[in-house]
């Protein structure tokens, strides 16, 4: 196995094989791990808002699934990644805290799945394995060799999607 | 209003929003656990989302989260996070049970550990209330255990929506024998943190 990056909240990046990619403790931030098996070309994104349209500053690309995905993108292609080869693994999206109040954050891990999944489909990109919503922290790492999603979670056995 | 140019003189003033808040706190913590409880010196920090999760020992640190949602005068969140640790001896002591070293909480822990919560961030907040003369009330008490990385995204995305960086007031405390880490974070609106500097007459 080669370097492990590790992606922070709002940012992204994208690798070559052997190379790897992690992001510690999403919760209602969604992880989007994107593939080209046929170059093994990875990346990753860990976005915390599903719009950059509704929010006035959205100079960071990273943040928000629609330009995060796009930004992504870009930079597997620079990395010499198809476009027309790429799927997705996405994890994340969590509800961290019960609310019960009629509250825009209620929902927001929910939301931030929805666009990310509206923004893959919209260019095309398949989702092959998901471990979204219910309520608690994942941890992802993705392996550029083989395309696989493991999903670390406190008192869960790990899973690979 | 703008996070990103904060100038001395408004790090002080929350520093010492946080030092009176949190001074109330774990006064209401020392009744609560009938012992000594010690603060440190207030924190106000600027961060970057991606270093946020350092403040609490990691992304992956096993935290346990209580979060409270503020409105009237003032909107946002208040946040009051131990270390895995540090909640089992808190509940120990006031459930008055010896600390089997078991790394469950039972039933009965967990609601202690909710009115606790309710408890020592509402000194947290009545003295806010009083210092700036504002009306905030505050939602009940919501509970998460879990990666500290997973429970400050949170506040995180709360932040996200107006700006790149999380404003935290954060205060820590220990008890006699530092076996009780805990930190308060204040998150208030953009909105509600100039309402806070305009009440204190800035």
């Amino acid at each position: 196995m080669g370097e492990m990056i590790k992606i922070g909240m709002a940012d992204l990046n994208a690798c070559k094989y052997p190379g790897a990619l992690t992001t510690l403790g999403l919760g209602s931030c969604v992880g989007i791990a994107l593939y080209d098996p046929s170059t093994k070309v990875g990346g990753m994104a860990h976005i915390m808002l599903p719009d950059s349209t509704k929010i006035r500053k959205n100079e960071n690309h990273a943040k928000f699934a629609d330009t995060g995905i796009d930004e992504l993108i870009k930079q597997m292609i620079s990395l010499g990644a198809n476009k027309h080869n790429l799927v997705a693994k996405i994890a994340g999206g969590a509800q961290m805290f019960a609310f019960t109040s009629n509250n825009d954050m209620l929902r927001i891990g929910d939301r931030n799945v929805e666009a990310t999944k509206a923004k893959l489909s919209s260019l095309g990109i398949r989702v092959i394995g998901e471990d979204t919503g219910l309520n608690y922290g994942r941890t992802i790492e993705f392996y550029t060799e083989t395309g696989d999603l493991l999903i670390k979670s406190v008192g869960k056995p790990i899973k690979t999607i | 209003m703008d996070l990103e140019h904060i100038d001395n003189m408004h790090f002080d003033v929350l520093k010492e929003i946080g030092n009176i808040g949190a001074g109330n706190a774990t006064t209401a913590l020392s009744q609560l656990i009938n012992s000594k409880v010690d603060m440190k010196v207030p924190v106000v920090d600027l961060l970057e989302f991606r270093d946020l999760p350092d403040t609490v020992g990691g992304a992956e640190t096993i935290v346990v989260g209580i979060l409270l949602t503020l409105d009237g005068d003032i909107d946002g969140m208040m946040m009051f996070m131990l270390d895995e640790e540090s909640a089992h001896h808190l509940v120990d002591m006031i459930v008055g049970k010896k600390t089997d070293g078991s790394n469950e909480f039972t039933e009965m822990d967990l609601s202690a550990l909710n009115e606790i919560g309710n408890i020592i961030a509402g000194a947290y907040l009545s003295s806010l209330s009083a210092l700036t003369n504002m009306r905030i009330s505050a939602s009940v008490p919501y509970m998460s255990i879990d990666m500290a990385g997973a429970i400050l995204s949170v506040p995180a995305i709360e932040f996200g929506k107006i700006g790149d960086k999380a404003l935290l007031i954060q205060s820590q405390f220990c008890e006699d024998d530092d076996e009780v880490n805990g930190y308060f974070i204040l998150i208030p609106t953009l909105d509600s943190y100039g309402k806070i500097m305009s009440s204190l007459g800035l």
